[in-house]
């Protein structure tokens, strides 16, 4: 690992001016930044860690859910708040890595990396959630650009997540069996916007929303609506694991088993 | 350089670290502290697992100075100070749950955490998977599952009178 300076600001007004110092960066939990710290792949002047700014903290209103930025996905898999109001995003946040990887990890540096495998960008999409940061509130749909690409600026903090809580909503992820990362990742969900679904690990620019499989679901809720619907294989990943076509076929198996989980 | 102060294994400690110095450098290298393996280097094996502020996390991926103010325990810090061992250390023993030892450090922590957390108990399925950041390439796991399955009984017990 090359060497950096390390800063923990106190607040919000602090964070961000150091994150407007030239290749700085910004770590919540560090479970992908310090990996990739160790491989050499990137090399910032500053690491400023943002734990220290008391972004953590879950909030259950009659109609959303709000996470802080900095809450941890094992503070989201046992949330009682949480299983209540959408069980399907606290059994997603179950499923995040391991329980160590779980203990460090928190939502807003998940949705700040954008991997395209991960799974919160799934649930954000599909909920249709609003994120807020330390500029403006920012809609699922503008959010996401691509690749580990997002709308962020480089010295913009992600806040808080706000979930609307949907009628029926659920995910299903097809694990890679060594690297339990997602194959492909399926949530569905019905909600105050209608009928989402997004898909993750499949894409080759990541997260996206399924058009032929909202239409369908939209028309009639149910996994026999899902037969038959095609999957495009042109923008999705070939890699060692599976090919496009592997990965179009199990698009369409993985949502009709999360359209039946979600009842 | 950054100072970082903790307390490992109920001891206080102050040390000069770099940005880039991870948790298990510190405990290893500036603690003399080897029990903490590292196994991969990259997240996946569990070797490294250590308890911070009570909870497992692999200490491989974490900054020497995100543990400032911490307490942190690790294998050393289990055994009584007369030298009995903790109940999964003594289990891991009685059922042969290791061959070669490189993982068994991190097995042993993240054992205890995942026991300490299901106060309910765990059935041998919820073990295996509770055991998914942690590698072993000896054993095939089958031990391992019974000495936490055998320990959780013994951690669970009501305190003797």
């Amino acid at each position: 690992m090359y060497d950096f300076a390390y800063q923990k600001p106190a607040t919000l007004a602090a964070a961000v001016a150091a994150l407007g110092a030239e290749d700085a960066k910004a770590m919540s939990g560090g479970m992908t930044l310090i990996p990739v710290l160790k491989q050499r792949l990137n090399k910032p002047s500053v690491v400023v860690d943002l734990s220290g700014l008391g972004l953590s903290g879950i909030t259950v209103t009659d109609s959303a859910v709000v996470i802080g930025a900095m809450t941890t996905h094992i503070t989201v898999a046992n949330s009682g708040e949480v299983k209540r109001a959408i069980p399907a995003l606290a059994a997603l946040a179950g499923l995040i890595g391991d329980k160590e990887v779980r203990h460090r990890g928190t939502i807003g540096g998940s949705l700040a990396n954008n991997d395209p495998a991960a799974d919160y960008p799934a649930a954000v999409l599909a909920l249709g959630a609003t994120i807020t940061t330390s500029k403006r509130s920012i809609a699922a749909d503008d959010y996401f650009q691509g690749m580990f690409t997002t709308v962020l600026e480089a010295d913009e903090v992600i806040t808080s997540v706000s979930f609307p809580i949907p009628a029926k909503a659920a995910y299903v992820k097809f694990k890679n069996p060594a690297s339990r990362y997602a194959m492909v990742g399926v949530f569905v969900a019905k909600g105050p916007s209608g009928v989402r679904v997004a898909i993750t690990g499949a894409g080759q620019g990541g997260v996206f929303r399924h058009a032929g499989f909202e239409a369908a679901l939209a028309a009639n809720w149910s996994a026999d609506a899902l037969r038959g619907v095609a999957t495009s294989a042109d923008d999705l990943n070939s890699d060692i694991h599976a090919s496009a076509e592997y990965r179009a076929h199990l698009c369409g198996v993985i949502a009709q088993r999360a359209v039946k989980a979600a009842g | 350089m950054p100072q970082v102060t903790l307390t490992v294994n109920g001891k206080s400690a102050t040390v000069e670290v770099e940005g880039r110095t991870l948790l298990v450098e510190l405990l290893r290298e500036k603690l003399g502290l080897t029990g903490t393996h590292v196994g991969c280097d990259t997240s996946q094996c569990g070797a490294c697992v250590v308890h911070v502020d009570g909870v497992s996390v692999k200490s491989c991926t974490m900054l020497a100075v995100q543990a400032d103010g911490a307490k942190v325990i690790t294998i050393e810090g289990l055994a009584a100070a007369d030298g009995t061992l903790h109940p999964m250390q003594e289990m891991f023993r009685e059922h042969h749950a290791l061959q070669c030892g490189f993982c068994t450090p991190g097995m042993v922590m993240a054992a205890i955490d995942l026991v300490n957390s299901n106060p309910l108990g765990l059935s041998q399925d919820e073990i295996r998977h509770g055991l998914e950041g942690n590698l072993c390439r000896c054993t095939g796991y089958h031990n391992i599952v019974k000495a936490i399955d055998a320990a959780q009984g013994i951690m669970h017990a009501p305190a003797a009178e």
